[in-house]
């Protein structure tokens, strides 16, 4: 019972990452149909800011922060105005090209002018274990699972309670009625590019020290993002949270009881079921299908 | 097709003949690799440029085909038996994939086919007993065919070029039959084709399975050419990179495939004074070429020459077979 509660405390701080991944994936697809295959490399990336900018003299807070500006620049607009703007009138195939072609690119940068072997990341909080229900679970799960809550918390409130927000909201579910009530879609979009930069970019810090930052972070990550996304439900910010720590819950339990070997296999199993079953994901709705 | 493609064709042909005369082993090596990832990518495009299904399995069905071959030879199997049974086994897993195509689409196949990907990998990678895990298969040996060794370089560059034109040979002819109609139809609309009594569901099946017993075939050459398997080869960034072939070519077009693989296989070549750049390269050229041309090479060709002769005559580029609108 106490390894249980361990594995699953693991898991949902692993599936809450997942979660923050997978909401930034859903808000660029419902904003501006971008499937962006580079997600995990956009999660690999502002840690190497952090990193470069330790390396100039930065304590660690300031790091951060300079990560975060970096990827809201970088990974926010930057993406948005060279990447996706130019792409999206031909529709999504190619700018899903683009993207794969993006995730290379990232990879193959941060390889090549930074490094190519894994670096250590400092942690949030020393690493210490806390004593909870007789299970063991070090307070690096505790500050990651704390720290993805208040994000996703604070990205509901602000979605829900504000105006902007909730502009955002309608640019998502109908661009063009929302454009005829006076909501500037156009800044809701990129809005929403800068909200996923700072996902990925909150991601990151939390998941680098666990991994290491590596070039090849990416393509796990990656994957796990869709996977969440699409379990959960593609069309629903709930349902990128709910899958997302679905994922990471059963990724850390069928490793233990079931074979780590195919660790990576039972999520993909699942993503398989699901879009076969109920290919509109968990929560989501049914979209309008070109057949 | 016009008299100018047959020229062309014809050209390009000779010198592929005549190429490897003129180069080292190692020049050698990279035609033949160049012939045989042009079989996957063949395949690739019949399934997305023709059939409009987005797939990321096609590294995974030559990976199938590898080890398909790799396993049969070294069990005393005839290559020839081999290579037809790593097609004929990927038409059937392909036939089974092909039932997640039936029931959705677009980006969500792209995330069926990519998990399918991930879990050959697993299992090459998990099987130890029978796929020698992640130390691979070392020593396949290059087939007799007839009395007739491949073991040298030219000569199996000379059976990869000849496998590949018979295919491609069998393909334009599928192509020209109400099949390859049936599947141009699919990917233009799939709704009108059905309201004309097309059977969708048979030939989805169809597209999906026949390109992907040409990824299987592919991968049975491509086992033989380098001699040494491992899961690695096979994972994602192998259905990435023929994906980027078929797109960077032209998809869609009969040639796209050969002139996207010519170019994924020669550049890193091309470019050896950018060293480890060349990949950044690469991929930077595919996002400006994505962002002003997305119809790739040959589509650019095609416009090209559609500019270049204003006065209606048509006169396609070589393979501008691409019946869109």
């Amino acid at each position: 019972m106490a390894s249980f509660i361990q594995l699953l405390i693991s898991g949902l701080a692993t599936g809450a990452i997942y979660a923050l991944i997978a909401v930034g994936f859903t808000l660029l697809w419902q904003t501006s149909q971008t499937i962006n295959f580079a997600q995990g490399e956009f999660v690999m990336l502002p840690a190497f800011f952090v990193l470069a900018a330790m390396n100039w003299g930065a304590p660690f807070w300031l790091a951060a922060l300079i990560g975060i500006a970096a990827a809201l620049v970088v990974l926010g607009l930057l993406f948005k105005l060279i990447v996706v703007d130019p792409m999206l009138r031909y529709g999504v195939l190619p700018l899903v090209i683009s993207t794969i072609a993006l995730s290379l690119l990232l990879k193959e940068s941060v390889k090549d002018f930074y490094s190519a072997q894994a670096q250590a990341f400092p942690p949030l909080v020393p690493d210490a274990d806390v004593h909870l229900f007789g299970a063991v679970v070090s307070t690096q799960s505790l500050v990651v699972l704390g720290v993805a809550i208040a994000t996703v918390a604070a990205l509901h409130l602000w979605l829900n309670k504000t105006r902007t927000g909730r502009s955002m909201q309608a640019t998502a579910q109908n661009p063009a009625l929302a454009r005829i009530l006076g909501i500037p879609v156009q800044r809701m979009v990129l809005y929403t590019f800068l909200v996923n930069a700072v996902l990925v970019a909150i991601a990151s810090i939390l998941i680098s020290p666990i991994y290491l930052a590596k070039f090849t972070n990416g393509e796990t990550l990656g994957t796990a993002a869709f996977i969440a996304a699409i379990i959960g439900g593609f069309n629903q910010v709930r349902g990128a949270i709910l899958g997302g720590i679905i994922l990471g819950v059963l990724d850390n339990l069928s490793a233990a009881y079931l074979s780590s070997q195919y660790r990576g296999a039972f999520p993909l199993l699942i993503l398989i079921a699901v879009i076969l079953c109920r290919p509109q994901g968990l929560l989501g709705r049914v979209e309008e299908r070109t057949v | 097709m016009t008299r100018l493609g047959a020229v062309v064709i014809g050209v390009a042909l000779a010198l592929a003949l005549a190429a490897p005369f003129f180069l080292k082993p190692f020049g050698i090596y990279l035609l033949s690799m160049w012939a045989v990832l042009t079989i996957a990518a063949m395949g690739l495009n019949l399934t997305l440029g023709y059939a409009g299904q987005v797939s990321l399995a096609q590294g995974a069905f030559v990976g199938i085909g590898a080890y398909t071959v790799a396993l049969l030879t070294q069990g005393g199997v005839p290559f020839a038996l081999a290579f037809i049974a790593a097609g004929l086994l990927c038409f059937i897993v392909g036939w089974m994939l092909g039932y997640p195509a039936l029931r959705v689409s677009h980006h969500y196949l792209a995330f069926v086919t990519l998990a399918f990907t991930t879990l050959v990998f697993l299992v090459l990678r998990n099987e130890q007993w029978l796929t020698g895990g992640i130390y691979g298969i070392n020593g396949i040996m290059r087939p007799v065919l007839f009395g007739w060794s491949t073991g040298k370089a030219l000569h199996f560059y000379f059976f990869s070029l000849g496998v590949l034109v018979v295919l491609a040979l069998a393909i334009w002819w599928m192509l020209r039959s109400p099949w390859g109609r049936a599947f141009v139809a699919l990917r233009e609309n799939p709704i009108r084709a059905a309201s004309v009594g097309l059977d969708t569901r048979r030939y989805t099946l169809m597209a999906f399975a026949v390109g992907s017993s040409l990824g299987g075939l592919s991968g049975a050459l491509y086992a033989p050419l380098v001699q040494f398997i491992e899961p690695g080869s096979f994972a994602i960034n192998m259905s990435f990179s023929l994906l980027l072939m078929v797109i960077v070519g032209g998809s869609g077009y009969f040639f796209g495939p050969f002139v996207g693989a010519l170019v994924a296989v020669l550049l890193p070549e091309w470019m050896r004074i950018a060293e480890g750049y060349y990949l950044i390269v690469y991929a930077a050229l595919v996002m400006v070429m994505m962002a002003f041309c997305p119809t790739g090479i040959l589509g650019l060709v095609d416009r090209l020459a559609k500019a270049a002769m204003p006065n209606g005559r048509s006169a396609p580029a070589i393979g501008a077979e691409r019946t869109a609108p």
